[in-house]
Formats: C-alpha cells, sequence, structure tokens
C-alpha cells in the first residue's frame, strides 16, 4: 500500500505543540484582553483542532479529495448554524 | 501484489483474506471505509453543533451568570484532562503507525495506553461531578450557587439563568464522556483482535477508523474547555 507513514519526531512536535497550546489558554484566560479573551482563546482551539485533523487524522497526506468535501461541508453547515441563529437570537435584545 | 502474513494454506499467498470480495482492491475497500467514517463524523459535529449553538445563544444573553458558573469549575483538573486527551491521541496515532510499520506489540502497547489515558480522564470528570453533586451546582429542586457575577459585587447571581449554564455543562461533557466510553469499548475490541495479530502494513482500517473517532472526539474536547472553563477568569 502506498499510505504515508508519519515520522516519530512529526508526531511528537504535535503533541508538544497540543500541550503547549492548552498552557497558552489557560495563562491567557487569566489576562484581561475584554471581548478578545474569547477571540484568542477559540483562535488557539482552531489551531489545536487543524493540527489534529491535518497530521493525526492524516487529512494533509490523503489523496482521496471526498473526504476534503466531507470535511468542508460539514464546517460550511456548521457555520450556516451557528451564523443564523446568532443572527436571530444576537440581535433580539438590540431593540 | 504482496504477501499476506495471514495468508493461510488453503488461500493463495497473493490474497489478503481482510480484502471483501465486493470491493475490487484493498485501496478501493479502504477508501469506502474512510469516506463513510468521515460522513459520519459530519453527521457527530452536527450533533454537537446543536449544543455549541444552544450554548453561544444563552453565553451571549445571560454572560455574567455564565461566568460565575465558569469560575466555579476546577482548571486544574479541566486542564489535566486536555492534557491526558491530547496524550491518548498521540497514542492512538501511534498505534496506527504502528500497524503501518508491521509492529504488533506496539500496536497493543499504544491501545492499551490510550484506553488507560481515557479511563483516567473518565475517572478525573467523576471527581468533578461529584463535587458538582456536592456543592449542589446540579440543575433541579436542590440548585443553589450563592454570590455575586464577576466583577459586579452588587448582582446577584440569577439561579435561573446559572442553570442553564450547568445544563449545558452536564449535558455538553456528558456526551462527550459517553462518546469516550464508546471510544474505550472500541479500542477494547481492536486490542483483542490486535492481540490475535490481525493487523499489519496490509490491514489496519479497524485501527486508523477508531483512531479518527478518537481524534474527533479529543477535538470536541479542545473546544469545550476554553467555552466551559475559562470564561472571564481574569476578573
Amino acid at each position: 500500500m502506498s499510505e504515508h507513514v508519519s515520522s516519530l519526531i512529526l508526531y511528537i512536535a504535535i503533541w508538544i505543540a497540543l500541550l503547549a497550546g492548552t498552557l497558552l489558554t489557560v495563562l491567557v484566560a487569566g489576562i484581561d484582553l475584554g471581548p478578545f479573551n474569547a477571540v484568542v482563546a477559540l483562535t488557539i482551539a482552531t489551531i489545536k483542532a487543524t493540527l489534529v485533523v491535518l497530521f493525526f487524522m492524516h487529512v494533509k497526506y490523503t489523496h482521496e479529495r471526498l473526504t476534503k468535501v466531507v470535511i468542508v461541508s460539514a464546517l460550511f453547515w456548521l457555520a450556516i448554524l451557528l451564523a443564523l441563529s446568532m443572527a436571530d437570537y444576537g440581535t433580539r435584545l438590540w431593540s | 501484489m504482496h504477501s499476506s502474513p495471514l495468508a493461510t494454506a488453503n488461500q493463495p499467498a497473493h490474497e489478503n483474506p481482510a480484502l471483501l470480495h465486493h470491493f475490487a482492491t484493498e485501496e478501493q475497500q479502504k477508501n469506502a471505509a474512510s469516506l463513510g467514517m468521515w460522513v459520519f463524523l459530519a453527521t457527530e459535529i452536527m450533533f454537537f453543533g446543536g449544543m455549541f449553538c444552544a450554548y453561544l445563544i444563552y453565553r451571549y444573553w445571560y454572560f455574567g451568570d455564565f461566568g460565575a458558573g465558569s469560575q466555579s469549575l476546577s482548571v486544574p483538573l479541566g486542564g489535566t484532562n486536555t492534557a491526558v486527551l491530547i496524550c491518548s491521541s498521540l497514542t492512538v496515532a501511534l498505534a496506527v503507525r504502528a500497524a503501518q510499520l508491521g509492529k504488533p506489540t506496539t500496536i497493543v502497547v499504544c491501545l492499551i495506553l490510550t484506553m488507560l489515558l481515557g479511563l483516567v480522564f473518565l475517572g478525573i470528570k467523576g471527581i468533578e461531578y461529584h463535587d458538582k453533586f456536592v456543592e449542589h451546582h446540579v440543575p433541579g429542586a436542590s440548585f443553589n450557587f450563592p454570590g455575586h457575577i464577576p466583577g459586579h459585587p452588587d448582582v446577584p447571581i440569577n439561579q435561573q439563568h446559572a442553570q442553564i449554564f450547568f445544563s449545558l455543562y452536564f449535558i455538553m461533557t456528558g456526551l462527550h464522556a459517553l462518546h469516550m466510553i464508546v471510544g474505550v469499548g472500541l479500542f477494547a475490541v481492536i486490542t483483542y483482535y490486535a492481540m490475535r495479530k490481525r493487523y499489519g502494513p496490509h490491514y489496519y482500517t479497524p485501527v486508523e477508523m477508531a483512531g479518527l473517532y478518537w481524534h474527533f472526539v479529543d477535538i470536541i474536547w479542545i473546544y469545550l474547555f476554553p467555552l466551559l472553563y475559562l470564561i472571564d477568569r481574569h476578573k
């Protein structure tokens, strides 16, 4: 089989990056950034999730385009769910 | 074609016994399993997405009460659990790698480590739940969450709004924990077959698919931890 085998060093590096991201999230939560506390926390979480998807779940090395279509579609539907819901509930208190 | 280590006397040496008759090649069979798993994970994103959406709406409406609820959770325990899950994701990735390289003993060791880390996560989660029950922070008749909103010493916590936070906390972490229990069960079965040396470079689809599931559950927790534990911590 022509499967890509990642090196042990890469896995360890991703693992350390994920642990560092967790520590960073906890440290940043103690600093007052106003509304940007949530932005920073979600940005770090998204970077961590992307690392897991690309390297631990091997999406970076897959030749199967359907896999990528499924992932992008799922995130797109999630974006519709969150964006349209907040367009309603998020603006009800504006009057 | 390659020769399979699993081939027995009455099977031709060039045929992989794991290849089902309705697939033309091993690669096609693996791609079909992989696509099916990713579609399942897409439905899981929508499943958890509904709860994240409810969380987002109520956090926006009742931010102060959510902050107070969040600060009653233990960051050391939640942070430790995040680290435990990340370590278990590494051991799963290493189990898949061991299968690709044809090291059956390493597969078993990595999978057992994964299950142990999963059980450590569930144990810590159990301690956290126990604390919440003792403190009367579980929504219901005996719910009692005195105090004020972080940063506003004169504004008391709204008990109804705080119960919404704890309802979301228990539902989201509870369903996540349920996924962990299912994952540990999957790995128990796969470890059994790995001990019987079923998996190697030519066939390790179950290890990889269960791994995808485990990584997905890890990603859910990567979002749950900051969203539930770290609201307004600086106040």
